[in-house]
This record gives C-alpha cells, sequence and structure tokens, in this order.
C-alpha cells in the first residue's frame, strides 16, 4: 500500500491571524428546531475552545447532538444562540454566502460516506474548492496533485470513485478537504464505512497531517478505539458536554499497521 | 471568466453523463428551432418572389387611369371614362420633372389569327417607350419605331404565350396575323416574363403602336391609361404629386376628390402584398415558436428532474464552498448550453428542411441571417427561462439536507 506523503514544511503552522488565541472558541451555543408546535433542543448551551494543531475527537451516543455541533463548526448550520468565533470571526451572524466563503477558505470536510462526485476522477474531485475559489485550471491542478501525493494516491488521480477502493476514496475526500489549506479539518465518522485496517490507516494519514503538518482535526466519531487516535475526547450527552478530557494512552496509527499482518492489496 | 469556463466544462460533463436524455430533451428546442427557421424561410421566400414580381412589373411605376364614366349620376368603374388624352400624356412627359418617361396605354381585347390558329388575347397600344418602362426586352426580331407610331403603322409584337399559341413551331417574326381581320405584321418577340405579381400571365399580351390601336381596332382618339416611371424609386411619390396637380390643372378640378382620373403607384401595391405576406409569415412563425416554448417546457422539466437526482452533489458542492449563487449558475448554464446546442442543431435542421421544401414542393424559400439569429436568441432565453426555477430551486437547497439525501 501506499505511504503517506510527508511534507518538507508545516504548512498550517506558518498560518498567520489570531496567533495568540484559539482557533475556536464557542460559547453558550444552542440550537432548536420547531416541530411543529414542539421545540427539539439539539444543543443546550455547548462551550468550548480549540487551540491549533489540536486533534479533538468528538463522542456520543447518536441523538447527542454531535452531529449539530459539527455542522455548526464545519459553519454549515447556524446557531440559534450564542457565539461560535473562528479565529477571531464570530462566525454566528454571517449570511449563506459569506458562510459558503468560510467553508471554502478555513473548513475542510470529511464524511463518513466519503461524499465524492461520482464519474469524475480523482484529481477532478480535488480540485472542486479551488473552482469555487475561483482559481485558474492549471494551478487547481497542480495544488490538487499535491494533495493527492500528500495523502499516497498520487498514482490514482485519473480513477473515478468507483475504481477506487473505500480507503483510497477516503483519502481522496481527504485531499479535497486539504486542498484549500484550511485552518481546521472536520472528520464525521470518517472510518464508519471502512473494515478496521483501512479505519487505521485513515487514522495514519490523519495523525500525519495533525502532527507534521500542525493542521487541527475535529474528528466526531462512536468508536472509542478511533477516539483514542485523538489528543483530546469531548463526550456529548443530550446536546451537552459531559465530559472533555486529553488521552492519556493515545494509539499511533503508524505503529499499529506495523503489527498488523501485511494487507491483501 | 475562469469560472465560467470551468462551469460550462462542468454543464457539457453533466450533459454527456445522461446522453440519451440530453439528446431527447434537445429535441424538443431542435424541432422548435427547425420549426421557426423553416417557416420563416417559406414566408421570405414568398415576399422575395412577390417583391421580385413586382420589380418585374416596371421601374418606379405610376399608372395614371381615366376616372369613373359618369351619365345622369350613374357611374361605371374605372377607367371607363374617356377623358385622358393624347396631349394629357403629352403633357405628363414634357412637364412633371419627375416623371422620367411616359407612354399611353390604349387596350383592345380581340381574336387573333393566323392561318388556322386563333387566340384571344389582349391588345396593348403603346409608345416606343414601352420596353423601357415595364422593363421588359426583346426576343427576337426588333420593336416598332417612331416612324411606325407617327403613321400608325400595322406592326405588332407578340408576347410570348401568344406566340407559342399561334405559331407552334414556326418562327412569327415576318409572318402576318389577323386581328380583327385588319392584317399586322410581327415584327417582334418579347422575351417571357411570367405571372405577374397578382398571378396574371404578362406574356399573353400583344404589342403594338397605341395610334395604330386607336384608329385600325378601336376607332377612338382618347386613351385607357398613362404609364409612367419616376426617376427613382423614391421620386415615384413626388412624379404621384406633380402628376395630380397637374391633371387637376388640365382637367380644371378643384379638389382631388373630384378628379376625372386616379394615379396609382405601384410601390403601394407592392406595399400591400408585402403587408399580407409578413402577416402569413408572422403567423407560420408563431405557431413554429409555439413548438419552440413547448421544447423550453421540456428543458424546464428535464433540469427539475436533474436537479433532485444531483441534490447529493449540490450539497457536496455547498460543502466545499459553492454559494447559492454558484449552484444557480451551474444549472442555469448547463440549461443554456443544453438550449444553445439545440439551437445550433435547429439551425442546421430548419435549413436542412427547407431546402427540402423548395425542392420538393417548388416553394421559394429564403434562409436569412436574421431568422437564424433571432431562433438562436430565443433559443438562449428559452434555456434561461427554463433553467432559472429550477436553478433557484437548487441554490436554495439546505446544504446539510442536501448531503443527507438518499
Amino acid at each position: 500500500m501506499n505511504r503517506a506523503h510527508v511534507p518538507e514544511q508545516d504548512d498550517w503552522k506558518a498560518l498567520g491571524g489570531n496567533n495568540g488565541g484559539p482557533l475556536i472558541k464557542v460559547s453558550d451555543l444552542h440550537k432548536y428546531y420547531e416541530m411543529g408546535d414542539t421545540r427539539v433542543h439539539a444543543l443546550r448551551g455547548v462551550s468550548l475552545e480549540i487551540r491549533r494543531a489540536e486533534f479533538v475527537a468528538i463522542m456520543g451516543a447518536s441523538g447527542s447532538g454531535k452531529s449539530t455541533f459539527m455542522n455548526m463548526l464545519g459553519c454549515l448550520d447556524k446557531p440559534s444562540a450564542g457565539t461560535y468565533l473562528l479565529e477571531g470571526t464570530d462566525v454566528a451572524n454571517l449570511s449563506r454566502i459569506e458562510l459558503a466563503h468560510i467553508r471554502n477558505e478555513r473548513v475542510g470536510f470529511v464524511f463518513q460516506g466519503f461524499n465524492l462526485l461520482s464519474r469524475t476522477n480523482a484529481l477532478e474531485n480535488v480540485e472542486l474548492p479551488l473552482i469555487y475559489a475561483r482559481m485558474r485550471a492549471k494551478e487547481r491542478r497542480r495544488l490538487a496533485q499535491d494533495a493527492l501525493v500528500k495523502v499516497g494516491l498520487g498514482d490514482r488521480t485519473h480513477h473515478i470513485p468507483s475504481q477506487l477502493s473505500g480507503g483510497q476514496q477516503q483519502r481522496v475526500a481527504i485531499a479535497r478537504s486539504l486542498v484549500n489549506r484550511p485552518s481546521i479539518l472536520l472528520a464525521d465518522e470518517p472510518t464508519g464505512n471502512l473494515d478496521s485496517r483501512t479505519s487505521v490507516e485513515i487514522m495514519q494519514v490523519l495523525q500525519e497531517l495533525n502532527g507534521r503538518d500542525g493542521l487541527t482535526v475535529i474528528l466526531v466519531t462512536h468508536e472509542p478505539d478511533i477516539a483514542d487516535y485523538s489528543k483530546r475526547v469531548i463526550t456529548f450527552r443530550d446536546g451537552q458536554i459531559i465530559r472533555d478530557q486529553p488521552v492519556l494512552r493515545r494509539r499511533v496509527a503508524s505503529e499499529i499497521i506495523a503489527s498488523l499482518p501485511p494487507s491483501e492489496d | 471568466m475562469v469560472f465560467l469556463l470551468t462551469i460550462i466544462r462542468v454543464a457539457l460533463k453533466a450533459l454527456n453523463l445522461n446522453k440519451m436524455r440530453t439528446i431527447l430533451t434537445m429535441l424538443g428546442i431542435i424541432i422548435g428551432v427547425g420549426a421557426v427557421i423553416a417557416m420563416v424561410s417559406i414566408g421570405q421566400g414568398a415576399q422575395a418572389t412577390i417583391a421580385q414580381q413586382i420589380a418585374s412589373a416596371g421601374s418606379n411605376m405610376l399608372y395614371v387611369t381615366a376616372g369613373s364614366f359618369n351619365r345622369g349620376g350613374v357611374r361605371s368603374g374605372a377607367g371607363t371614362s374617356s377623358s385622358l388624352t393624347v396631349e394629357d400624356y403629352q403633357a405628363i412627359a414634357r412637364e412633371c420633372s419627375a416623371v422620367r418617361l411616359a407612354s399611353p396605354l390604349v387596350r383592345a381585347s380581340a381574336p387573333v389569327v393566323f392561318g388556322n390558329q386563333n387566340w384571344f388575347t389582349s391588345i396593348q397600344g403603346v409608345n416606343v417607350d414601352f420596353l423601357d418602362i415595364r422593363l421588359w426586352e426583346i426576343q427576337s426580331g426588333s420593336f416598332f419605331t417612331q416612324q411606325d407610331v407617327a403613321s400608325a403603322q400595322r406592326v405588332c409584337i407578340l408576347g410570348k404565350t401568344v406566340a407559342d399559341n399561334l405559331f407552334p413551331g414556326l418562327d412569327p417574326v415576318g409572318q402576318e396575323i389577323r386581328i380583327r381581320n385588319e392584317p399586322f405584321r410581327v415584327i417582334g418577340i418579347l422575351k417571357s416574363k411570367g405571372q405577374s405579381g397578382m398571378g396574371q400571365d404578362q406574356d399573353d399580351t400583344i404589342v403594338a403602336p397605341y395610334t395604330t390601336v386607336q384608329k385600325k381596332l378601336l376607332g377612338i382618339t382618347y386613351i385607357n391609361a398613362i404609364m409612367v416611371s419616376a426617376v427613382s424609386q423614391s421620386a415615384t411619390s413626388t412624379a404621384e404629386d406633380q402628376i395630380n396637380s397637374l391633371m387637376m390643372q388640365r382637367h380644371h378640378i378643384a379638389a382631388l376628390d373630384d378628379a376625372d382620373f386616379q394615379v396609382r403607384n405601384l410601390s403601394d401595391i407592392a406595399d400591400l402584398a408585402n403587408n399580407s405576406n409578413q402577416v402569413m409569415t408572422l403567423l407560420l412563425a408563431s405557431i413554429a415558436f409555439v413548438s419552440l416554448i413547448v421544447g423550453g417546457i421540456g428543458v424546464m422539466n428535464i433540469m427539475l428532474v436533474s436537479v433532485t437526482e444531483r441534490t447529493r452533489e449540490i450539497g457536496i458542492r455547498m460543502a466545499v464552498g459553492a454559494t447559492g449563487g454558484d449552484i444557480q449558475f451551474q444549472f442555469l448554464t448547463e440549461a443554456v448550453v443544453l438550449s444553445i446546442l439545440g439551437g445550433v442543431a435547429g439551425v442546421v435542421c430548419g435549413t436542412a428542411a427547407s431546402r427540402l421544401i423548395s425542392n420538393s414542393l417548388g416553394w421559394p424559400t429564403l434562409v436569412s441571417s436574421a431568422a437564424i439569429g433571432m431562433a438562436f436568441t430565443f433559443a438562449g432565453a428559452i434555456g434561461i427561462a427554463a433553467g432559472w426555477y429550477p436553478a433557484l430551486k437548487a441554490s436554495r437547497l439546505d446544504p446539510i439536507d442536501a448531503l443527507r439525501y438518499e
């Protein structure tokens, strides 16, 4: 299998803006949905800070509000109350268009179901955020190629998703989330559809991006072993944070892979 | 610009992925645009033919006809009175500056006989300027001369139809025919002019000096009409005014309403014929336009299906930073590209169809660049109109719902 490429320089540590303060500062965040007469509370006053280069796992049962919180962090959704400062910018009050720009420039998404465009090759999938950044085709191609190399898929650029394994598809998705040099990478159950070995490989990619490049990674998972690859685990229940603690015995993906029997493919 | 090109490429790719659907949707636009092109080309072809026929009637022509004959309050039709004289014609030719040439016209209808052949036709008595006024030419032989007019010679020139009927397989020039038992020598044959704008066979005629027709055939001294050629197309109305005032003066008439003559401008007749044709063209084009609109509805329908089918794609694009406007632009571009491609194919099909019509039915057709431009513009406009709502719907999707859509 392909090893993830290790970049020579750290891309994300160098990014300026709000250097001293937290990358993410959430205060008393609420989200509720009106369902007819009843009001459903998805988030009931969440406050936390995440600093640059952290690797955070968000855990909780389904319905605990973790996905809603993730959507808030990714600027896909707006809170009903409370503030969310992303690199000092109050995101809660931005328009739909401004939120789209924030997603484009500062957030990278990785989803459980990969969410790649089918019948579109890996390179073009990775280029997608750059199209909306109005970048020239040549420049897009170069950056997308670099991102694919970084996740170990430099030789699969012209394969379409159905020609790639699940792990490879998720790597393409990671490359897509990286290509715009975001401030945060949000991964929503990124290993949910993958077998255990491939899951570890994906975690290895994320650990490398976090450790070597200093990329801030926020991971939503309900699997404790996956959460153990992060540095800090935040647990949600009923729309509130019930636990927030560092990972004491962190798993290192590269070591685990070395101990696994060699893969068949 | 970079974005536009990228989005056009995305649109082409999306259309290419669903080839069958794209082609069927395009077919609506192709048929619509093709029908508009074919219908307008038929209309414009007919218009061009009529314009040509009217031009062939004569150059910048005006007709002065005698007014209605009024005896004791009973009025006969136009041209029945004997108020026009040779002097009137001479005065018009001499005094009206906007008149280039003028010729008297004396009409007779009579059976014409040669050997055992006979033919009933009309005889036009005119002067030597007749050919120039009517833009007509001699095919063989010659026209009569000023001398022939002055001495009222029994000479005549045959129209093609008359020549063919009286002299099957013979050369008529030099032969003698009898008109109302008067012997006339055939000195020339006119070139075929075909049907007039009104559908008359212009070749079914005999031309002779007006003096001969007056004296030898009819025994009259007045003339039926005066044919006038103005110095230019734009001078026809000036000539009309000049003739009116000259004639009113000559005939001692105070108001034009009481005139015993009438000036008819052939360009008015041309305008009339053109107008009726334009109405026809418009009618045909609007029927064809309906099918273009039906094609547009097809585009809208498919775009709506496409937006629903691609909800997840829209969600992905929004998650990576596409704004609602970007999404709207993408789907709008897709609809416009679809319509414009259909428009191009429609222009090709429409042109081919009008060729086919003119070849198989013998109808004249004219594919004008204006019609192509118009059909094209409409195709684009219909693309925008049909794509607008689906694109708007796509742009208003919530990214989270769109991403979860199965």
